[in-house]
């Protein structure tokens, strides 16, 4: 008896949107499983994890919009990298990098209170903001490049451009930008006023919008541009889209700038909101969780707004559940693993048909 | 008439009890303190985290039932402890221990917010009204490793693996070198920075290395076991960092620098409990408890009964391991003599003591 994997011949259209609705509705189970074998009892269990930072929703206590604000910080890089990673992957783009351009941008965007710490004003906020998107994008244009002229795989050098990015940030706050007050740790200045994102309630800041934004404008983009159905093309059918006059080179670079700013905008963002000052690590890997949310997200900048709520749910839950149920942090990372392998294996089930082929032998025998 | 007066007398007098009892007990659970502790590593890491957990579960221990205590293991210093920290004052945490230097601006930030519930931040700088400051004269340790390791050593050089050039390392090379001189005034220490708290890959390249530049004994201010178990590999000798490592290396460490957190915090919970907690700042050193060298193993009688004097000596203050005059790296001399440097210069000290192979990075 073997199992086989055969390709389908049509693919369910219901299914692509119903297969990440299954993979978390079997880690739910796969969870409450694994809760149970813990000790703990798996409905109070899942309703710490996933429900309870949720609970505004149908408390509207005014005490309990706290988590939903940490959630929505907590998702808002997830889903500015994720929007951008997504296109980039329906053009067939393969921007790994993500970290790296986030960290490119957080260090663009804080050479400006790190070099001018006394200049105060609203632009001083719209430069940073620029910059860091500037950095991102120069970050990505180096794995562009070498695509375009040389035809180096960018799933290779975007990869590596992030240790590259992390190293610089490591050396610029052991070095020349660390705080001369700060007693020799590493770290810059801490950012003030307007080297801030003002935030709403001390909580929510603007960040969260411009993820909003993001999927916002490139749903647009891509539902009812030329540059998206360009996109979509070349994507699908490279030489389609080649009868179609589009140019490859062009869908290489528009992805990478496209994904590249916005990770280096969200890179600023972070530095400018929760962290508040750059330091060697600004970011628990924004960039690769990025990519389980373009793909939970269908590829679809709307869809990877939702993606990164459900993904920051898991992190968040992770840390309520250590404080209310004593378990070990490593439960978040279980529970994205957990869900990233099912979303795979639900995938593959759009595209393949499992099949057991029993062992024949017996029918075989001929009746001479 | 006498007897229902007295019957009546038992029944209120039952009832009270049993409205006390109630109200006693109800006020018991009501008034179960929480203690909460944010680790920057996991539990687990043997080192510095573990030490700080095993304090959480001395209060647990010794203050029973009148705590419940609370953790959040592996917090990066940096965009989550703010939220890490907030969660706690949240979930009812009355106080409040952020156990490592990156969290100082974020518990600030959440005690400005809480201004009822108690934080604590070991080894940082900054106090409020609720913020307490608390930290361990490591370097007192440090002192009497160095002259075990000048007494042990053949050729005459440690090798010190290092994380930051933060003051509190630089101050524990320091001591190091100047317990050294004391008995080998030739004595050289060799350093590698790291930049990591917890590397073992990292560092124990690093023992690799110095090993093979002549020094034999390994000292270290990063919190992996790595470094004692390349010395025991080796056949060459080190100190423990933060806990007792000997399970690690039974024949290669000589004694461990150990961080003693329990009976300060159990201090600090009994405080809050009483009512009468304030905020301060704490260095405590071997007189206090909060710094323990772990027993002397792998050196003859003779060194051990140096290093036993010396602990004593420490204690009773006799023993001052910053005790001036000290010749700078650059021939400067700074303290007086029979007088330690002050706290402060110890806390902001930038500079290394002569014989030691190393620029200062600055």
């Amino acid at each position: 008896m073997r199992l086989l994997l055969e390709k389908r011949s049509e693919h369910s259209h219901t299914m692509v949107y119903l297969s990440p609705v299954i993979a978390i509705g079997l880690t739910l189970v796969t969870g409450a499983i694994i809760f149970a074998f813990d000790g703990l009892n798996p409905l109070e269990a899942l309703y710490v994890y996933f429900l309870e930072p949720l609970k505004y929703l149908w408390t509207f206590a005014p005490d309990d919009l706290w988590s939903l604000e940490q959630l929505a910080v907590k998702a808002a890089p997830l889903a500015l990298i994720g929007a951008g990673l997504s296109v980039s992957y329906l053009a067939n783009v393969w921007n790994i990098g993500a970290e790296g351009q986030l960290t490119a941008g957080a260090i663009f965007g804080s050479a400006i209170p790190v070099m001018f710490p006394e200049w105060q004003s609203p632009l001083t906020l719209v430069l940073m903001l620029v910059f860091g998107v500037l950095g991102g994008m120069a970050w990505a244009s180096i794995p562009a490049f070498l695509k375009n002229r040389f035809g180096a795989s960018e799933i290779l050098t975007s990869l590596m451009l992030v240790y590259v990015a992390g190293l610089l940030l490591d050396w610029l706050v052991r070095g020349p930008w660390r705080d001369p007050g700060g007693h020799n740790f590493p770290q810059t200045i801490a950012f003030s006023d307007w080297q801030l994102l003002p935030s709403f309630d001390g909580t929510l800041h603007i960040g969260t919008l411009f993820a909003v934004i993001a999927a916002a404008a490139l749903t647009v983009l891509m539902g009812r541009s030329l540059k998206g159905f360009e996109i979509r093309v070349l994507g699908a059918s490279p030489r389609a889209g080649r009868f179609a006059g589009f140019s490859r080179k062009g869908a290489v670079w528009f992805c990478f700038m496209l994904s590249g700013g916005l990770a280096g905008l969200a890179g600023i963002s972070e530095v400018m909101s929760t962290v508040g000052q750059l330091q060697p690590s600004i970011s628990p890997g924004y960039g690769f969780t990025a990519i389980i949310v373009a793909f939970l997200g269908r590829l679809n900048p709307i869809g990877a707004l939702v993606a990164a709520l459900a993904l920051a749910i898991s992190y968040l839950g992770g840390e309520a559940a250590q404080v209310s149920l004593q378990i070990s942090d490593k439960i978040a990372k279980v529970f994205q693993g957990i869900l990233l392998f099912y979303i795979l294996a639900c995938d593959s089930m759009i595209l393949y048909r499992p099949r057991l082929i029993f062992n024949r032998a017996p029918a075989a025998v001929p009746a001479e | 008439m006498e007897k229902e007066f007295k019957m009546k007398k038992w029944i209120v007098a039952a009832a009270a009890l049993a409205v006390g009892v109630g109200l006693l007990t109800a006020s018991a659970s009501a008034a179960k303190l929480k203690a909460c502790w944010l680790y920057v590593g996991p539990v687990g890491d043997g080192g510095y985290t573990y030490q700080h957990d095993l304090g959480r579960k001395e209060v647990e221990k010794e203050l029973g039932d009148k705590v419940e205590t609370k953790y959040l293991e592996n917090v990066a210093e940096g965009p989550d402890a703010e939220r890490a920290i907030e969660r706690f004052a949240r979930e009812g945490c009355k106080i409040v221990f952020t156990t490592s230097f990156g969290f100082m601006d974020a518990t600030i930030k959440v005690a400005k917010k809480y201004p009822k519930v108690f934080f604590e931040h070991a080894t940082g700088y900054k106090q409020a009204k609720n913020v307490a400051t608390y930290n361990a004269r490591f370097y007192e340790g440090r002192y009497v490793m160095g002259e075990i390791a000048a007494k042990m050593s053949k050729t005459g050089v440690a090798g010190y693996i290092v994380s930051f050039p933060i003051p509190e390392v630089v101050m524990g090379i320091n001591s190091f070198m100047l317990g050294a001189q004391s008995v080998n005034p030739n004595f050289k220490v060799k350093i590698v920075w790291v930049n990591s708290w917890y590397d073992p890959g990292k560092e124990s390249d690093a023992a690799k290395v110095l090993f093979g530049q002549g020094a034999d004994i390994m000292v270290q201010h990063t919190d992996s076991t790595a470094p004692l178990q390349i010395a025991q590999e080796q056949g060459k000798l080190g100190f423990g960092q933060s806990s007792d490592m000997i399970k690690f290396a039974p024949k290669a460490q000589l004694t461990a620098n150990t961080d003693s957190w329990g009976g300060y915090y159990v201090q600090e919970v009994k405080k809050v409990l009483a009512g009468t907690w304030k905020s301060q700042d704490t260095w405590g050193g071997m007189a206090q408890g909060m710094v323990v060298l772990s027993p002397f193993t792998n050196m003859p009688d003779a060194v051990k009964a140096m290093a036993e004097k010396s602990v004593a000596d420490i204690k009773a203050g006799t023993l001052l391991p910053f005790a001036g005059p000290i010749t700078k790296q650059d021939g400067t001399v700074v303290g007086e003599k029979g007088k330690s440097l002050s706290d402060k210069d110890l806390n902001s000290m930038n500079w290394y003591v002569k014989g030691i192979d190393d620029k200062l990075p600055q």
